[in-house]
């Protein structure tokens, strides 16, 4: 393999990386954001501050992964953003809903606030949706039919079921009390949708798609990929395990959910970037074919090998400066 | 009725940029003042300083989070708007946004949090360099976004292979010929709406006595500021149209209204271009004053618009825009002097500078569309000057679906603006918080600081 070939790997790379990072990070934030009708006025400043120093880093995972996507494959990116036009532009609409009720929930006039925080849900489900929605569409291949018509449907559903139980498991990090017990409920009434989605997305996805079954269900692969579900399975029960009424209130199971369900969206990730490979489209495009010229790339990876590692390190630091509990907001 | 969907999606794309456009422009200036209060404030101990950052520093996180929304919508638009430009110019804009994320956005959004919300988690130290390192991606993105704006606008630095375009010298693509003119207009155009901003909405309070000499700091520095940046923008103006002279002499004619390429043009101040008969009614012009400014000579040439007949940009509205940027220009030189000539003195008319400095409150947004507007219409035909044209590009949704959606930006752009602009009025008119419950408080927080992790709640 000589550069040329190499450098569309590794960009390949770095996006699928930034899409994964953006699920877990933006999905918790979106899934605090799905959750906040069921709390109460004061459980909803104490989700909302368990998130503010974080959503905006949160969102720009995003940016990076379409911005690889158009720096290194320009032509898959016309083709999935032209063909996604319609669900790009409502979760467009979702995001920045709920990016402003974020803050004008605590800035506008109090009786305004009741619609912030609708709209503040609102735009975090419409958001999940949308994106779920598309992630389907475009594991079809991006070709409409009744098939992957369904199949979109399905993860549309999915993938906010996901992004709930990251939220839950990042309120079981940042909070206590009350609003911690109830977390624990909206987990354990969370945890059978997943784990029923997750089953039928594993058994669904070959049906569906002839190509990925192909990939999956032949001999040597298979023997190889088992570690994939299995792994999954293992987080999946350790969460039921840690969910336990007994387990749940002790300190180092704070965490559990959390780190379970980085777990379950890292395999996921490698699931899927395995049903993809080599294509960028499936079924149409390969990396190489859309790929741009490699003076762009290596240009590119410079300004990459420094700064992502230095976004990951000063990520890494607010993460700590903000660690521990987020106690509510209170108001001048 | 059947809309063109390339008009269709050229009103989106303007639509969506001019309302992202409004919010960096003040969060650029409002980053750059506020690491000016709290320098004030770290340096003298004043309390009116910390206040006026605390004040400031929840518009600015109310500003930062629409521009960001808005943002993020923009990055999606190339792809499902102009997905023909990132095929053919992708080559170049892909690297020049891809360090936009990895250098400014990354930063921005990161250390905004500590700005906002790290008050009694991080020393005074470290939420200064925070709102330094802010301030830092803020104006990094617009070194990238404006290298790429400015690469269209005078491309440098490249070959065409295939059609497609390809890069030959990073260096003169990010340092285009029209880029070291475009960036400084720029920022300097973000730190006088920012100083009008700031002293139009402080002006606000001091109508309603609000918080006393903190109001009246912020008012002196808005106006000391533009009244310094605003002889300095008209300076880099000039310069800016020097150089679109000789890159883009179809849009400079445009902005002037000649026709025809004569010696000893003269400077049309007022008028009415008309396409159709190829000539500008009612004009009032000062003679032989367009050569004189553009080309150091009163009889020196310029080029009129009929030598790019077909190949111009539509002619009334930037050289309309062109003029409500220079009127504004020239009406905040006159505000800022009088101004400061008034604060400066002690029998300060305050009334009247009350009155007048809200009137101006929003006057940098339009400046700023107009000059936009002068530069990216000026620009048509062409999506990259003299390579690519607009048409080529455009995505083929049709017209029902882009008017939808349009309709629902717009839409949500007329709230989300109605909200900000009522949400500021609601701020501005909050009765004092006197200055000594802010350090009742600040004196409780010391006390419980090592046992609750309250998170920043000034910034809310
Ligand atoms: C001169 C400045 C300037 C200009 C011309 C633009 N932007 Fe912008 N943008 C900024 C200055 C800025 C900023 C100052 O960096 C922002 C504004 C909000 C904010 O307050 O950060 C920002 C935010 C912002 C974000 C969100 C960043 C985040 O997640 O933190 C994106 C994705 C974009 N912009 C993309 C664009 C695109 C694709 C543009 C052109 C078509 C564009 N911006 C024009
Ligand atoms: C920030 C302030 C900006 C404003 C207010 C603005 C405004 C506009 C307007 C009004 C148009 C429509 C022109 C027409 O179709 O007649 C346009 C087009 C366009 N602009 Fe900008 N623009 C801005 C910045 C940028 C930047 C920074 C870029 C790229 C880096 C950019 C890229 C484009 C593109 C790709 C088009 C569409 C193609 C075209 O119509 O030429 N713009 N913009
Ligand atoms: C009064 C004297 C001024 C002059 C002579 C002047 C000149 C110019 C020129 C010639 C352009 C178009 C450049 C091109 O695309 O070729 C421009 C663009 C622009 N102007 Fe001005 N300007 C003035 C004042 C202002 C003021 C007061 C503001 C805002 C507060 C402003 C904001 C802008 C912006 C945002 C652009 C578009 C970005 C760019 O191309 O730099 N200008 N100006």
């Amino acid at each position: 393999m000589n550069i040329e070939q190499i450098l569309p790997l590794i960009f390949a790379g770095i996006m699928g990386f930034a899409l994964l990072v953006y699920i877990i990070l933006d999905g918790y934030d979106l899934g605090i954001g799905m959750l906040l009708p069921l709390a109460n006025e004061q459980e909803k400043d104490q989700m909302v501050a368990s998130i503010g120093p974080f959503w905006d880093a949160n969102e720009t995972w995003i940016v990076l992964g379409i911005g690889v996507l158009l720096i290194a494959f320009p032509k898959a990116h016309g083709i999935i953003l032209t063909t996604l036009y319609f669900p790009v532009t409502l979760m467009l609409i979702g995001l920045i809903l709920r990016g402003v009720s974020f803050d004008f929930r605590v800035k506008a006039k109090t009786e305004h606030k009741k619609m912030w925080n609708n709209l503040f849900f609102l735009g975090s489900l419409i958001a999940s949706v949308s994106q779920g929605w598309m992630l389907g569409f475009y594991v079809m291949g991006l070709e409409p039919s009744g098939l992957s018509f369904i199949y979109a449907c399905a993860i549309a559903i999915a993938l906010p079921v996901l992004y709930i139980m990251l939220g839950c498991g990042w309120l079981f990090v940042k909070t206590e009390g009350p609003l911690y017990i109830k977390a624990t409920r909206w987990a354990r009434l969370t945890v059978i949708p997943l784990g029923i989605g997750l089953f039928l997305i594993s058994i669904g996805t070959p049906l569906a798609s002839p190509q990925i079954a192909e990939k999956w269900l032949t001999l040597p692969a298979a023997i190889g990929l088992l570690p994939i579900p299995i792994i999954t399975l293992i987080a999946f029960f350790t969460i039921i395990w840690a969910l336990q009424k007994d387990k749940i209130m002790s300190k180092k199971h704070e965490w559990i959910t959390f780190a379970c369900m980085i777990v379950i969206c890292i395999m996921s990730s490698l699931g899927l970037a395995y049903s993809i490979f080599p294509d960028i489209i499936i079924g149409q495009l390969t990396l190489w074919e859309t790929a741009s010229s490699t003076a762009s790339l290596k240009f590119t990876l410079v300004g990459v090998a420094i700064a992502v590692p230095m976004i990951i390190f000063y990520t890494f630091f607010i993460y700590r400066i903000f660690s521990g509990k987020a106690t509510e907001l209170s108001y001048d | 009725m059947e809309f063109d969907p390339f008009v269709l999606a050229r009103i989106q794309f303007a639509a969506n940029i001019s309302f992202h456009i409004l919010f960096p422009t003040i969060s650029i200036g409002l980053c750059w003042v506020l690491l000016y209060f709290r320098t004030r404030f770290t340096l003298s101990g004043d309390k009116d300083w910390e206040f006026a950052y605390y004040f400031w520093v929840k518009i600015f996180a109310l500003t930062f989070a629409i521009g960001v929304v808005t943002g993020i919508t923009m990055s999606f638009q190339f792809g499902t708007n102009w997905p023909g430009f990132m095929e053919k110019a992708g080559n170049i804009a892909g690297p020049l946004l891809g360090y936009e994320v990895l250098t400014a956005f990354f930063l921005e959004a990161s250390f905004l949090g500590i700005m906002l919300f790290g008050k009694n988690r991080v020393s005074n130290r470290m939420h200064l360099i925070s709102a330094a390192l802010v301030t830092a991606g803020t104006t990094f993105s617009a070194f990238w976004i404006l290298s790429l704006n400015s690469w269209m606008q005078t491309p440098d630095g490249y070959t065409v292979q295939n059609g497609v375009i390809m890069v030959e010298s990073w260096w003169d693509i990010i340092f285009n010929p029209s880029f070291p003119y475009r960036f400084m207009h720029m920022l300097v155009a973000c730190l006088l709406t920012t100083a009008f901003f700031i002293a139009g909405v402080s002006a606000w309070r001091a109508k309603k006595n609000v918080d006393g000499p903190a109001t009246w700091k912020v008012i002196r520095t808005g106006m000391f500021m533009a009244a310094i940046l605003t002889p300095v923008q008209i300076f880099i103006g000039d310069m800016h149209g020097l150089n679109t002279l000789e890159h883009q002499p179809a849009k400079l004619a445009a902005i002037e209204g000649i026709w025809e390429t004569e010696r000893g043009v003269g400077l049309t101040l007022f008028g009415f271009p008309d396409e159709q008969a190829r000539k500008t009614h009612w004009k009032i012009e000062i003679p032989k004053a367009a050569s004189l400014i553009l080309t150091h000579d009163m009889n020196g040439e310029i080029k009129g618009l009929n030598e790019f007949e077909g190949e111009h940009p539509p002619v009334a509205i930037v050289f309309w825009s062109f003029r409500i940027m220079v009127g504004i220009g020239f009406l905040m030189l006159m505000v800022s002097w009088w101004a400061s000539a008034q604060l400066l003195r002690n029998t300060a008319r305050k009334t009247m500078l009350i009155n007048v400095l809200s009137v101006m409150t929003f006057s940098g947004w339009v400046a700023v569309l107009s000059g936009w507007y002068v530069t990216e219409i000026g620009r048509q035909p062409w999506i990259v000057n003299g390579i690519l044209t607009t048409k080529d590009v455009v995505a083929d949704h049709g017209s029902g679906m882009v008017l939808t959606t349009l309709i629902a930006y717009l839409a949500i752009y007329a709230f989300l603006l109605a909200s900000y602009i009522l949400t500021l009025r609601h701020l501005a008119s909050k009765p004092a918080k006197s200055l000594e419950t802010l350090q009742q408080k600040a004196q409780n927080q010391q006390s419980t600081l090592n046992n609750t992790d309250a998170s920043g709640t000034e910034a809310l």
